[in-house]
């Protein structure tokens, strides 16, 4: 009855003592992204960047339960990928990353979130896609994941997302990773939990058979837990999730401020930096995805 | 109370009796503790008393950074966060309630149907759907005011019934010696009625301060940092479910601890009010709800 | 209303989840309570004090304490539960430690006079608590025994943040999915709530009044 437990906490290898280093530099914030020195007058008036610059402040909601991308720290803030671009963005309105406000944020609240004004944008594994076009806005995509599985590491039968039928399959409810196993898989049983942390935990418990979700977060999970988990098919995607920074709807000039921002990071290679010193220390770096100016 | 109870169901024991009383409550001692003894040694060989307590005085280096002072940091300001909604609903709940109540009497019987309803519908409702539609749908609503606006509305419904029973339960006397003094039904509701229900009903008002700040940690699932949800954070940094054990038993204990002093504070008024004056109507406690 | 209509088998699922999980707890809690209060008026000081531990205990740590507990705590304790038999678990032990409270409250409710005819008859402790104490006491803690149920309907809405897909879980999933018409999602799954709730209370004030009216 009894599974042995033994989430590793230490990564084993060269690779997980960089990983620890690099986290735990990352979490005492000793090198933060450059904050611009910015005039209000440099924005539009009555721009939100004018208003965001002029309160000096900005409200930005993430996952707190994320490796890799945004996963809250040892002070309590979060740290990962995710957390590095909303300060890319901050430093762009001139606002140090000390004065950023962190919202969590649950799958299922982002475009509430964002239309009834609690965060000014949310970066937070936020998949681009038309329905929630309608409600909120998009700049990026700053990153594309793809949906892909994850089970224990002595799992034989499942093999891809055609061996779903009758299994349990782990998700966040409201996410859209679960959408697409209610729509394109009703044979399968949806167990839904309200972050992907508790997923893994039932997962390991023997509770469910498979977690899904986007491969960089799997990959964080596995990243942590070697000897238990592993990716179906070395993570073989089925889905394409491209990553955005949520904004309010008809907010072009802001829109079009953040892809700007965005441009200029990849350009300069704040980028590419943001991404080694988080998700890079277990995953490759990719070629940033072009910004799609809708 | 057992004490009460406990006699009455069986004699009063004489000396054989109470020797024979005291052998068997010895023998179901002996029983209770081998029972326990043998959970513990079932807990122990599935490793329940592993390493995994370390995390509370001695984290080892992990891949999240994080040492023993940031997850008593993280218990800390979770409760800093329970106390603060908690902190924040109670008097809100408190004035809401008393406003239902003094509109409940109100002349115009649409008013009353009115708060009746409110009362009926909000008692009816899980609190965390509540909570969910304030994080849904009221503007700029942080987690915090999500959590405070679904306590605030079930607990005011429910206020509002306790104290509605302790003015039903008034002697008519009090109301009609007002009445003849010529004052008007608000003052009469204000100054006669309330102080009195508010006294008699004490110890279930504040039985229902109790469930408040149990609640508040259904925040948990719509993502107020509380207690749970601190404290589970730590678990998830360390990416290891087994510290879920050691963390959740110091949050369960904070809040039986919280919990069983406001209930002393509730025992302790109840004493000291019935010392000062006879309550005008017998008045039997009402037994805790979930 | 509209997403009610095209999802109505979903809303029927989460409907009949909420229901059969309030009902089997209710059952399991109201044997394991009745249980609880019978030990807590024992003769025999330590079964006294297991119940007293219990009821204390779970009275004072918050429901989604418990639900963690069944769900992600006791697999590393070597128990592992299905997630919606821990969700019965836990819904079950949390509302007991209640009932128990409400039929102790009945119990001491019944005239000292009873018990002590009992007693005179040469009753036993169990003969007289179960032949006629526990009948009357059960008359009084009607009422509050509703009370309790009503809650436990409301605490299934916990379930829903850990995996089972009742009523509550359902309003997180459609109002995703139609994020147009999230008033009236909340609205519709707060009236499926409201449907099973207002009744029993309505159901506990008639007899509060009936038992009331009978002493």
């Amino acid at each position: 009855m009894s599974k042995p437990l033994n989430r590793r906490l230490f990564l084993t290898g060269t690779l997980g003592s960089a990983a620890a280093v690099a986290l735990a530099a990352c979490g005492g914030g000793e090198e933060e992204p450059t904050v611009a020195e910015v005039d209000t007058a440099d924005f539009p008036e009555g721009s939100t960047m004018a208003a965001l610059a002029e309160a000096g402040t900005l409200t930005i909601g993430t996952k707190f339960d994320q490796p890799l991308f945004g996963q809250a720290g040892p002070d309590g803030n979060p740290v990962g990928f995710d957390v590095e671009i909303g300060k890319i963005i901050a430093g762009a309105l001139g606002i140090a990353a000390g004065d950023i406000k962190w919202s969590e944020t649950v799958s299922a609240n982002r475009e509430p979130f964002i239309e009834n004004g609690q965060v000014d944008i949310v970066v937070a594994t936020y998949t681009i896609n038309d329905t929630r076009k309608e409600v909120v806005d998009f700049a990026g995509p700053y990153y594309e994941a793809g949906q892909a599985l994850m089970v224990l590491i002595d799992n034989e039968d499942i093999t891809g997302e055609d061996s779903l039928a009758g299994k349990k399959v782990a998700s966040v409810e409201g996410s859209t990773p679960a959408q697409y196993i209610l729509d394109n898989h009703p044979d399968s049983e949806l167990v839904s939990f309200d972050t992907y942390s508790n997923c893994v935990t039932a997962l390991i418990n023997g509770q469910v058979d498979v977690v899904t979700t986007d491969n960089v977060i799997l990959a964080g999970f596995v990243a942590a837990d070697e000897e238990n988990l592993k990716l179906v098919n070395d993570g073989e995607t089925f889905t394409t999730e491209p990553y955005g920074v949520g904004l309010a709807k008809g907010d072009d000039d802001f829109r079009t401020f953040l892809n700007d921002t965005l441009q200029a990071a990849y350009d300069d290679g704040t980028w590419a930096k943001a991404w080694e010193d988080t998700a890079g220390v277990v995953l490759p770096t990719p070629e940033p995805p072009a910004i799609d100016r809708y | 109370m057992s004490s009460t109870s406990g006699p009455v169901l069986y004699d009063v024991a004489g000396p054989d009796e109470k020797k024979r009383e005291r052998r068997i409550s010895i023998v179901l001692g002996v029983v209770l503790v081998a029972l326990a003894g043998g959970l513990i040694a079932l807990f122990a060989r599935n490793g329940v008393f592993d390493d995994r307590w370390r995390v509370l005085v001695d984290v080892p280096p992990n891949f999240a950074g994080f040492e023993t002072m940031h997850v008593w940091q993280a218990i800390f300001r979770g409760l800093g966060n329970t106390l603060l909604a908690a902190v924040i609903a109670l008097p809100l709940a408190a004035l809401l309630a008393v406003v239902l109540v003094s509109l409940r009497a109100s002349p115009f019987l649409p008013v009353r149907w009115l708060v009746m309803a409110i009362t009926e519908v909000f008692r009816g409702l899980p609190v965390v759907l509540v909570m969910f539609f304030g994080i849904l749908v009221l503007p700029g609503a942080t987690p915090l005011i999500a959590v405070v606006f679904g306590l605030v509305l079930y607990n005011a419904a429910v206020f509002a019934e306790i104290l509605r029973a302790g003015i039903a339960a008034l002697p008519k006397g009090q109301t009609e010696a007002a009445e003849s003094l010529g004052m008007r039904p608000f003052l009469i509701y204000r100054d006669i009625q309330l102080p009195q229900a508010v006294r008699m009903m004490l110890p279930s008002l504040i039985a229902q301060g109790v469930v408040l700040v149990k609640d508040s940690s259904l925040g948990y699932i719509v993502g107020y940092a509380e207690l749970l949800r601190s404290v589970s954070r730590v678990s998830d940094a360390l990416t290891n479910a087994q510290y879920l054990l050691p963390l959740l038993t110091v949050g369960a204990a904070v809040y039986i601890a919280l919990n069983i002093s406001l209930s002393r504070v509730a025992v302790w008024v109840q004493r000291r009010s019935s010392f000062a004056r006879k309550a005008p109507t017998r008045i039997t406690e009402a037994p805790p709800l979930p | 209303m509209d997403t009610f209509l095209i999802e109505r088998d979903m809303l029927w699922t989460a409907f009949s989840t909420t229901l059969t999980l309030a009902a089997i707890s209710g059952a399991i809690s109201l044997v394991l309570g009745t249980l609880i209060a019978a030990l807590r008026v024992s003769p025999y000081a330590p079964l006294r004090a297991l119940a007293t531990a219990y009821t204390e205990f779970l009275r004072n740590t918050p429901l989604t304490i418990v639900f963690f507990f069944y769900v992600f705590v006791t697999p590393s304790m070597g128990f592992t539960f299905d997630y919606k038999v821990a969700a019965v678990i836990a819904l079950s032990c949390y509302t007991s430690a209640f009932v128990a409270e409400a039929v102790r409250s009945g119990i001491n409710s019944v005239t000292v006079g009873q018990a002590e005819a009992a007693r005179s008859l040469g009753m036993s402790f169990s003969q007289n608590l179960s032949i006629v104490v526990l009948p009357q006491a059960f008359r009084t803690a009607i009422p509050p025994l509703i009370s309790v149920f009503i809650a436990l309907v409301k605490n299934t809405s916990v379930a829903g943040a850990f995996g089972v897909f009742e009523l509550f879980a359902l309003s997180k999933r459609l109002t995703n999915v139609y994020s147009a018409d999230v008033i009236a999602i909340l609205v519709g799954v707060a009236l499926c709530y409201l449907l099973l709730c207002i009744p029993l209370g309505q159901l506990a004030g008639h007899l509060e009044r009936k038992v009331a009216f009978a002493r």
